[in-house]
């Protein structure tokens, strides 16, 4: 078993994000429709998770804590996915190819389980990335 | 009694569904009820009036909470933000009609702003290779009527534009395709096998990132070349299969979205999409659409390249004179070279849907939100000021995903006092103009540049 993997990670949209976006970013339901992470069985075997897990992702340019779901779309090995949204743009790199466009699709992350750590909400992330976060309010 | 309002347009995604039946409770402010809408669709109508709305601007306080402000003093910080910064950037307008967008226009340029639109982030690519290659297209309502042949590569509208396949692709009867889903062969492309791909007489897993082989691959089968055994993990024979259906249509179009423009590549995909489609009516009838994400993200190419001559990533720096350089004048660009000192986000969340390290970029300067709801970016920025929900409460123009315009309605008014995205950017305009001529009557009119200009005598 290992302790963490190098997946590629996708981040597009899903529908739940999209009806949990109009209800809104703060709700319970944007926090479960997009602080999420969908791989491969093999992959999450390979990591010897249960169902639910946490997990930490790491990019190049960042790290979030996610839950470990199956999904109802399928991956081949070696591809994972977040659905757009606050906790995907946490690791998306921001190099456009000169095209404006960043780097929402495939890009090299590590995944390795956690254990005593908690996913955050969408306002502490984003507050807290540029230091307006206090606490839960 | 309660009233039906039929016809209403749909304010989320590019399909513009405008057969949305609205019932509206006797005094004219609850929506009780949706009919023809998508679980998204209904979701924004009945939110409009469901739960608490910000009803005055909101201006953050040195302890970093919020105080309501009047309009009148949100357009007067507004616009001297605007007009104190040396390059300020207007970005959003996914959801806002045509009518806010001029007006913006007039304020960016006015502010000697850099003007944009979620097609920075989203199918600005789609521009970069249709300006390269052309636009072999159609409307929706051509692929409903006539395609038996649907190709969805890299989109996965089941859960981005939920009725687009009801409605114009795989399964409406239409003139020349009256037996609906039976007459058409679906082909999904995609690295995900999607719900999308359920619904598909034949689904291609192609490896992420290597859709520019696969295209290139069709390509020399259409042209009666030899293939390797497998491109991007798709066998020969599924290739040479696929491309023998692509060339016997009668009619056929490729919808391509995200997957084609955020992966390695970006407009190189999309161009190669394009060469394909122009190859294939060599043999007959194929067109290309790019699934345009907002209802109305297409509006703002429209109504700014008419304005401009340009879609999007406007430097509008030096006023009437607009340049446009994606990678130089995109927002994420921008902001990652900190080369912006204030930013404008309009009908959008760039507090949710930019890469975190842009956000902390641009929050180093004065960041000003334009929305009806509370999102990320409103909860970061100093100031928040709520507009009327274009569709839901205040009507105007909107471009589907086709280019085809289309008049919305409004069901309701808005929460009282609050003003449409239009107003305010047409008060902000006036207040700037106000702010220029209180300095030009203080230090007397600018001094006109040297040189000799055109038309002037030498
Ligand atoms: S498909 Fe799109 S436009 Fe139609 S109802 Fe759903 S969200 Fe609205």
């Amino acid at each position: 078993m290992a302790n963490r993997i190098t997946l590629n990670m996708i981040t597009q949209r899903s529908i739940e994000e999209g009806v949990a976006m109009e209800k809104g970013k703060t709700t319970p339901e944007y926090f479960e429709a997009c602080s999420i992470i969908e791989m491969h069985d093999d992959d999450v075997k390979a990591l010897g998770l249960v169902p639910n897990q946490l997990v930490r992702v790491t990019s190049e340019c960042g790290s979030v804590i996610v839950k470990t779901v199956r999904g109802r779309q399928s991956l081949y090995p070696g591809l994972a996915f977040i659905p757009q949204g606050v906790w995907a743009n946490q690791v998306v790199p921001p190099r456009t190819q000169a095209t404006g466009e960043p780097q929402y699709s495939g890009f090299p992350v590590t995944v390795e389980p956690v254990n005593s750590e908690r996913r955050k909400s969408a306002l502490e992330l984003v507050q807290g990335a540029v230091g307006m976060w206090r606490g839960d309010q | 009694m309660p009233k039906k309002v039929e016809n209403v347009g749909c304010p989320y995604c590019g399909v513009c569904c405008d057969d949305l039946v609205v019932t509206v409770s006797d005094d004219g402010k609850k929506i009780l009820e949706v009919e023809n809408a998508c679980a998204i669709g209904n979701q924004i109508f009945h939110h409009a009036t469901g739960g608490e709305r910000i009803r005055l601007p909101r201006l953050r306080q040195p302890d970093g909470t919020y105080k309501d402000i009047s309009y009148e003093e949100a357009v007067d910080y507004a616009a001297k933000v605007l007009y104190n910064a040396k390059k300020p950037l207007i970005y959003g307008f996914g959801s806002t009609n045509c009518e806010g967008m001029a007006a913006a226009a007039k304020v960016a340029e006015k502010a000697g702003a850099v003007l944009d639109n979620c097609a920075s982030i989203c199918h600005g690519s789609s521009f970069l290779a249709i300006f390269d290659n052309g636009y072999p297209s159609c409307t929706l309502g051509e692929t409903k009527n006539r395609a038996d042949v649907i190709v969805y590569w890299g989109a996965n509208p089941a859960h981005a534009h939920p009725r687009h396949m009801s409605r114009y692709s795989i399964f409406p009867r239409g003139f020349f395709t009256g037996k609906g889903h039976k007459s058409r062969k679906i082909i999904v492309i995609d690295p995900r096998h999607t719900d999308t791909a359920q619904m598909a007489d034949i689904y291609l897993q192609v490896k992420q990132g290597h859709d520019y082989e696969l295209f290139d691959a069709f390509r020399a089968v259409v042209r009666g070349h030899e293939i390797p055994d497998q491109v991007a993990g798709i066998k020969r024979e599924q290739i040479v299969e696929v491309a023998e259906i692509l060339k016997k249509a009668r009619f056929g179009t490729i919808f391509y979205g995200m997957g084609l423009c955020h992966s390695d590549g970006r407009n190189h995909n999309v161009d190669i999409a394009i060469s394909l489609t122009r190859d294939l009516n060599d043999f007959t009838k194929w067109t290309i659409m790019a699934m345009r994400g907002h209802y109305n993200i297409t509006g703002p190419g429209a109504v700014w390249s008419w304005q401009y001559g340009y879609p999007y990533c406007l430097d509008l720096t030096k006023r009437d004179i607009a340049h446009m350089n994606p990678g130089e004048t995109s927002s994420v660009d921008l902001a990652m070279r900190d080369e912006v000192d204030a930013f404008f986000n309009v009908g959008t969340d760039a507090g949710a849907h930019f890469p975190i390290d842009a956000v902390k970029h641009l929050r180093k300067h004065p960041w000003i939100t334009v929305d009806p709801n509370i999102n990320m970016a409103s909860e970061i920025s100093d100031l928040h000021i709520p507009v009327g929900i274009v569709g839901v409460e205040v009507p105007g123009i909107v471009y589907r995903m086709d280019n085809v315009p289309i008049q919305y309605r409004k069901v309701i008014d808005p929460p009282e006092g609050v003003i449409s995205d239009e107003e305010l950017f047409e008060r902000i305009h006036q207040r700037l103009c106000e702010l220029e001529a209180e300095e030009t009557a203080k230090e007397g009119a600018k001094a006109a540049p040297e040189g000799v200009r055109a038309g002037s005598e030498p």
